[in-house]
């Protein structure tokens, strides 16, 4: 040891001073990173809104860079629906909805069987919001949000219909955590495009959409319900290929689907 | 600014560059180089997290325990650059989402713990700082040649402006794919190395070993 830190009466290395440096280090560290943390959270509260209403106007195809998102959106209307039944529900405010929050708390969510449970997320709430983008007064699309399972993470995103709830007109995911460069090419426009056009259903409830492995085959007579596979990510595509058809299916939106197919969008 | 000062600045750039002569830092390098935005965002968080971190792990050296230094060095720079995370996702939202989890990866980046270890705990803050900041310039020179390369060939733009126009747009430029992949970040960055080692012949490492040559001589 050098003579200079023993003179001074300290030992830098002693059980002690390791101790004390540890736990002082880990105190001032983690208030620092608390601080900021909070201080910080109200204005990145506001940009994952603004992030979400310009990822819904996206879908929609309302989107143009320069455009003023909140004003934009404020032409979308808002509305809760009770996945169960399918009918518009006033329980909630929907500009306040935390879905997976919601999910969690026993008198909001759900816990979803195992069976049904394709896109892997063991619970959701009872409520979920859907998004009317209308043009002149009549609804022109029907965007509904999505989440569920891929490889890594849990993938959200949105989903656009047109009013009878068959045709798909856009899907985008907005938050993920896929392989980068191979997951994440769920996030390229040429393979989000191929989505618009695509039916969900085949006469029937049960949603027939699916990502496939390789190539449509556009002359089968079931390439209007698949989507080309990316290669490498196959488990993604699978994940995409499962969340949308729960959300799509009896157990999401299913009842609500099957209503716009037979009454319209309207209230009632 | 004393001569010392000014190598410890200067040197990083070229002559003792944390890409091109330690190959250090590859990961991110490739990660985040398809556009030049997001490059230059990485670049300013790698740089602040270098100097800071530097700077506050020297200026407590004299107390860090030998047996848990590395664990203390984490921690600065682990808090370092989970603030300049929070602060990005605060007032630079969109172009943090592209950055993903690479600012977050920060924290490995054997280009900060290297420097830390080597530098920051043997000298004084002010020179710590100094290093770190020669550091994080000297990878940031990387990133943003290989960024403009990767942007300006793979999609004919510049910092979202258009530079060369796509024949998809109507004008004569073929965008190269294969910039916007990972693998033309390693080619661009081995260029490089071979071009400075062409300019700067002392940087060429000797040969750890040389195969022997059979003379049929010999097999006979």
């Amino acid at each position: 040891m050098p003579e200079a830190e023993v003179k001074k009466g300290r030992n830098k290395d002693s059980v002690a001073n390791t101790l004390i440096v540890a736990v002082s280090l880990s105190l001032i560290a983690s208030i620092l990173v608390a601080t900021a943390a909070i201080f910080l959270q109200p204005v990145q509260k506001k940009n994952e809104e603004l992030f979400r209403q310009k990822i819904i106007l996206d879908v929609a195809g309302l989107y143009a860079p320069g455009v003023d998102v909140s004003e934009l959106f404020s032409g979308i209307e808002t509305r809760m629906v009770d996945l169960a039944t399918g009918e518009y529900s006033d329980e909630a405010a929907a500009s306040e909805f935390d879905a997976i929050a919601a999910a969690k708390d026993p008198d909001t969510g759900i816990s979803i069987p195992p069976k049904t449970d394709i896109a892997n997320i063991r619970q959701r709430a009872r409520l979920a919001p859907v998004y009317q983008v209308r043009d002149g007064g009549e609804v022109t699309q029907i965007i509904l949000p999505i989440y569920g399972t891929g490889l890594w993470s849990t993938m959200f995103g949105f989903l656009s219909l047109d009013p009878d709830g068959t045709t798909i007109l856009g899907l985008r995911f907005y938050e993920h955590a896929e392989t980068p460069g191979l997951g994440d090419q769920i996030d390229k426009p040429d393979w989000r495009a191929q989505w618009a056009g695509k039916q969900v259903f085949a006469g029937d409830d049960q949603p027939r959409i699916e990502v496939i492995r390789g190539f449509v085959d556009e002359n089968s007579a079931a390439a209007i319900h698949q989507v080309d596979g990316i290669s490498g990510a196959t488990l993604t595509g699978r994940g995409v290929t499962n969340l949308v058809q729960y959300w799509t299916g009896p157990h999401g939106f299913g009842p609500y689907l099957s209503r716009l197919r037979t009454e319209g969008s309207g209230d009632d | 600014m004393t001569d010392g000062s000014r190598k410890i600045l200067i040197d990083p750039l070229v002559d003792n560059n944390p890409v091109t002569l330690q190959v250090l830092g590859i990961c991110s390098a490739l990660a985040v180089t398809t556009s030049l935005l997001p490059a230059l965002l990485m670049c300013i968080a790698m740089i602040s997290v270098a100097t800071l971190a530097n700077g506050t792990i020297s200026s407590i050296r004299r107390f860090i325990p030998n047996n848990i230094r590395i664990i203390v060095q984490m921690t600065i720079i682990a808090s370092f650059v989970i603030l300049v995370d929070q602060i990005l996702r605060a007032y630079a939202f969109e172009i943090s989402k592209q950055l993903s989890v690479f600012v977050g990866l920060i924290i490995t980046n054997c280009i900060i713990l290297g420097r830390a270890e080597a530098f920051a705990m043997k000298n004084s803050p002010g020179m710590s700082m100094l290093d770190g900041l020669g550091n994080g310039l000297g990878y940031s020179l990387i990133l943003i040649i290989v960024a403009t390369f990767r942007e300006l060939f793979g999609a004919g733009t510049l910092l979202g402006h258009k530079i060369l126009p796509l024949v998809s747009d109507g004008g004569w430029y073929h965008a190269n794919g294969l910039m916007l992949l990972p693998p033309s970040a390693f080619f661009i960055i081995g260029l490089l190395i071979w071009a400075i080692r062409s300019w700067k012949p002392k940087q060429v490492e000797k040969p750890e070993f040389q195969i022997h040559e059979v003379h049929r001589t010999e097999v006979l």
